[in-house]
């Protein structure tokens, strides 16, 4: 450690004492977890409602669709749509967002599209979507870009338009041409509230696509929860909902590891 | 006679010596869109290799002239000249120090001293060499890949101005580096600056709202009056700049000027 020498560095008392935090935080999210779960458990057991089951239950049902192989064809079928459209999204999204926070007039094409789509309810658009596009593939991917975009855009349009002058004045001080100004300075510097928008567009087209798989056709996911509701097997529509919770976390986990990885390589050391 | 030299206000209408004076700027005036009257006719020369001071209360518009000098922001009259040549936009021989040190928060020390050259161009291999041989002037050893968030403001600011002087600009603008630094850094960085411009034989026009400061490091101090900014006088405080940082802090020179300045600027403040 450079402590002796360096009046500048963060001493390793503090940076022990970080540490120390990160292991009660952890120990703190796994009592959460349990305890949650365990609630659950003990809710099922009362029980609240003959529809509502246990813990336990619920993971017996998801065992078996894992085993049976009926969740991963429904994964398959899921997936198709949400990575087009959280694929589209993200590239047009952001690609639009920046242009508005770096152009006054393509802020005044797009915003007001964005904003009204942030606004409305957008449930309400997907029995209009299903006479546009049928019930294929294209309606369901439609409804995910329809959820996903408005927030990716408006996200990226705000981080971009508010980069900080003073790195720009830098950058022009150092004779930067515009272009580098865009990619060298804005961009990184928005990079952490364009990805958080990101996060936001995912867990938001998760739930297009399970609207569509409820409201437009049966398939996938949507058709595991509606059909075990249907039949009054409940842990399994259970399962299945708790599954789509589960990968919808772990995706956005792995988006904020690859923005730390790619693009703010300092939050790696300072958090 | 041991007593600090008043100049008379430079005339507009004499020529200057380009070799003399490496930076001058004639009949500055700026607005803030129509009410802010920030500067009114201000002109100044600042000598090849001396340190010029622009000291004044807040709001006299001295940062705003130094962004002028910089090309930073645009004059509503008058002109920038640097080397005998009008100037509306950074160059290449003027390097700024920023008051915040506008550092790249992504960006390792390494990375953020070679930025100024990154942007001109230079290969990689080429400035990181050049940055490290900087690295080492500013006394930032070790630092060398650590991030922004994890040094202190003082340290900052010893990257900020390894930065400006790595694009090796004939020109140091400094806007009030050492006001987000503490105490004990302060003069610590006061005297390293020193140093280091006696062996790197720059031109610095510096800003500071610190009388102690301005005296202890300028050649020249040019005190401004309030809004609208114009030039109240110019002083060159004769310090014997061989002997040790304390004798300069005790000097009797350096004390009277300290207070000549400082009644000069209390006419304002009434």
């Amino acid at each position: 450690m450079t402590t002796t020498t360096s009046p500048g560095v963060v001493s390793a008392e503090s940076s022990e004492g970080t540490a120390g935090l990160k292991l009660s935080g952890l120990q703190l999210r796994l009592i959460s977890i349990v305890g949650f779960f365990l609630a659950w458990e003990i809710s099922g057991h009362v029980p609240i409602s003959p529809a509502f089951p246990t813990f336990s239950g619920t993971m017996m049902a998801m065992f078996e669709m894992i085993f049976d192989g009926s969740l991963f064809l429904a994964y398959f079928e899921t997936l198709k749509p949400l990575l087009l459209g959280v694929g589209i999204s993200a590239f047009f999204g952001v690609t639009i967002g920046v242009s508005m926070g770096l152009n006054k007039k393509s802020r005044w094409l797009w915003e007001p599209i964005f904003v009204v789509l942030q606004a409305s309810p957008v449930a309400a658009l997907i029995p209009l979507i299903t006479y546009a596009y049928g019930i294929g593939i294209t309606a369901k991917t439609v409804a995910v870009i329809i959820l996903a975009s408005p927030i990716i855009v408006l996200n990226t349009y705000k981080a971009v338009g508010n980069a900080s002058p003073v790195l720009v004045q830098m950058s022009r001080a150092f004779q930067g041409t515009r272009m580098q100004e865009i990619w060298k300075v804005i961009i990184p510097n928005a990079a952490p509230v364009i990805f958080a928008g990101l996060r936001l567009g995912v867990a938001a087209g998760f739930i297009g696509v399970i609207l569509a798989e409820l409201l437009i056709t049966p398939t996938g996911i949507g058709d595991i929860i509606s059909y075990n509701r249907s039949i009054a097997k409940y842990p399994h529509m259970y399962a299945a909902v708790l599954s789509i919770i589960v990968f919808s976390a772990v995706m956005v986990g792995m988006l904020e590891k690859a923005e730390v990885k790619y693009f703010r390589p300092e939050k790696k050391r300072g958090q | 006679m041991n007593k600090a030299i008043h100049m008379s206000l430079p005339d507009a209408t004499t020529p200057t010596d380009p070799s003399a004076n490496i930076v001058s700027v004639r009949g500055i005036t700026k607005f803030y869109g129509s009410d802010v009257h920030a500067l009114e006719d201000v002109n100044l020369d600042f000598p090849t290799g001396q340190m010029t001071t622009l000291l004044g209360p807040s709001g006299c518009g001295k940062t705003t002239l130094l962004k002028i000098i910089a090309g930073l922001l645009e004059t509503t009259s008058g002109e920038v000249m640097v080397k005998g040549k009008a100037v509306t936009s950074p160059g290449p021989e003027r390097a700024f120090v920023f008051q915040d040190f506008a550092l790249l928060p992504w960006a390792t020390v390494t990375r953020n001293v070679a930025f100024g050259l990154e942007l001109t161009g230079v290969p990689l291999k080429e400035r990181e060499a050049k940055a490290k041989s900087y690295i080492d002037k500013v006394g930032l050893s070790g630092f060398e890949d650590k991030y922004p968030h994890e040094l202190s403001g003082g340290v900052r600011q010893r990257v900020g101005l390894a930065r400006a002087l790595a694009v090796d600009a004939d020109v140091l603008l400094m806007d009030e580096p050492f006001s987000a630094v503490d105490e004990q850094n302060r003069r610590k960085f006061q005297e390293d600056l020193l140093h280091l411009l006696s062996v790197e034989n720059k031109t610095v026009i510096f800003v500071t709202h610190s009388i102690e400061e301005a005296v202890y490091v300028s050649d020249q101090i040019v005190l401004l009056s309030p809004r609208p900014g114009r030039i109240h006088s110019i002083i060159r405080p004769e310090l014997d700049r061989s002997s040790s940082p304390d004798d300069i802090r005790r000097d009797k020179v350096y004390l009277d000027t300290v207070e000549e300045i400082w009644g000069n600027i209390r006419e304002y403040l009434d």
